[in-house]
């Protein structure tokens, strides 16, 4: 059997962190820590609870959001960061997210974008941060195809069941990978990759 | 005359010691005109949209001109634009600037992108689609096909609506508001399907047999995407806040 995953919710509302532990543990395979209702001792709990996955509000990270989630990945380089998302956050602080959870996604999406982020980092080696991967990941090429077709970032999120965050992370990415930002060039890209049925 | 040549001697003065002290020199009437294109060479693609000949020898901007009967104030508002990149020209200075080619000068620069550059690109893009697998060279003629009637109804549009209503304006006529509003966004947009186009010519065409051809076109649409970027600010930073102050002085 394989070993659960153990997930630490940082998010101020009991109602929201129980809510997401009884998905998760009704899913199985999750093991969730006692909430943290709040952030400024999360560098020294980390080392203490070593939790898997990481989930947190973004409104709960420090002045220098930035800066604190380096420390965070820095002290466990193999656990993933997921933002949980209820209210208006600003864009700058989404982006230093690749993974996001609203909390309006229904319980399998919100379960696909954890089991994500879990791959995602297992794939990449320790030094994430400075290593840059230059091809496009087999998630960013799904969501190429589907923008290649024409779907908007909502009707791409409904299909492959994340969020539309994580869609347009995902976009930003392929437009950064590939130079290329209308989704008339991204079509030629598809069809030269041999990606689209004719 | 007199009294209009003072208020634009003051607009300057304010203008260099004010507002743009930040750029060490700009462009006058007294400095050779060869001395500018070699500060900018991209000025050179400027001058027929003036009707301005090559073979000006030494002459200052203002001798060439006033031979050819182009309005100095305007030709070096443009140079100034097509040159430095923070340059803001304030409506004190459009106000007391000569007009009367702006609408010419930006029908100039539709008709030589239009009549000239996009075609010969297009004839490049053919060429280079027809030595290549028949499937890629057919998206590939697709997106310049798209590409290129979009920006003509771009152009067009510019040239149904805002170019009359300037011209009626400088008639002093006003005439009814028109209920679309000018969109920056078009010409952002335009720029990034160039941009586009470069990656895919030069990153991803696969099996090319012709990278002279291929080098000759990628460089072909980044001059193309540069000129019309400057030709954008010309619109955004001149042609559009000028209309919204005639017709503010109108009322």
């Amino acid at each position: 059997m394989k070993p659960l995953v153990s997930v630490l919710i940082v998010e101020p509302s009991e109602i929201i962190c129980n809510g997401l532990k009884s998905i998760l543990e009704e899913a199985g395979g999750y093991n969730v820590l006692a909430a943290m209702h709040d952030a400024s001792m999360l560098e020294e709990r980390l080392p203490a609870v070593r939790p898997d996955v990481l989930i947190v509000n973004p409104t709960l990270l420090s002045s220098t959001p930035r800066q604190q989630l380096a420390a965070l990945s820095q002290l466990r380089p193999s656990m993933p960061i997921v933002a949980l998302v209820y209210q208006y956050v600003e864009r700058p602080l989404m982006d230093y997210f690749n993974h996001i959870i609203d909390i309006r996604q229904n319980r399998s999406s919100i379960l696909s974008t954890i089991s994500d982020a879990l791959s995602a980092t297992k794939e990449k080696p320790v030094k994430q941060e400075i290593q840059e991967n230059y091809e496009l990941s087999d998630r960013e090429t799904d969501v190429l195809v589907l923008v290649a077709k024409g779907l908007s970032s909502k009707e791409i999120a409904d299909k492959l069941s994340i969020s539309v965050h994580t869609v347009n992370s995902h976009r930003k990415n392929i437009t950064h990978k590939t130079g290329i930002k209308s989704v008339a060039g991204l079509a030629v890209y598809a069809m030269i990759h041999n990606l689209m049925e004719d | 005359m007199m009294r209009l040549k003072n208020v634009k001697q003051k607009t300057y003065q304010h203008i260099n010691t004010s507002t743009y002290q930040h750029i060490p020199i700009m462009f006058t009437a007294k400095m050779k005109l060869a001395d500018i294109v070699a500060a900018n060479h991209n000025i050179i693609l400027v001058l027929p949209r003036f009707g301005i000949p090559l073979g000006f020898g030494e002459k200052s901007v203002g001798e060439v001109c006033k031979a050819a009967n182009v309005p100095v104030d305007f030709m070096l508002l443009i140079c100034n634009l097509y040159t430095f990149d923070d340059y803001l020209p304030d409506i004190n200075q459009l106000a007391t600037t000569d007009m009367s080619m702006l609408v010419p000068y930006l029908k100039a620069s539709h008709s030589y992108y239009t009549e000239e550059r996009l075609p010969h690109i297009g004839k490049h893009i053919n060429h280079i689609a027809s030595r290549i697998e028949e499937k890629y060279g057919r998206v590939l003629k697709q997106f310049y096909a798209d590409f290129r009637k979009e920006i003509n109804d771009h152009f067009l549009s510019e040239e149904k609506i805002e170019f009359p209503k300037l011209l009626s304006l400088q008639q002093g006529v006003r005439k009814c508001r028109t209920a679309k509003s000018y969109s920056e966004k078009s010409h952002e947009e335009l720029v990034d399907k160039l941009n586009d186009l470069t990656q895919i010519v030069y990153k991803y065409l696969p099996g090319n047999s012709l990278p002279e051809e291929t080098m000759e076109l990628v460089f072909d649409i980044l001059q193309l995407s540069s000129d019309i970027q400057k030709h954008a600010l010309v619109e955004e930073k001149i042609l559009i806040p000028y209309i919204n102050w005639l017709e503010r002085s109108m009322k």
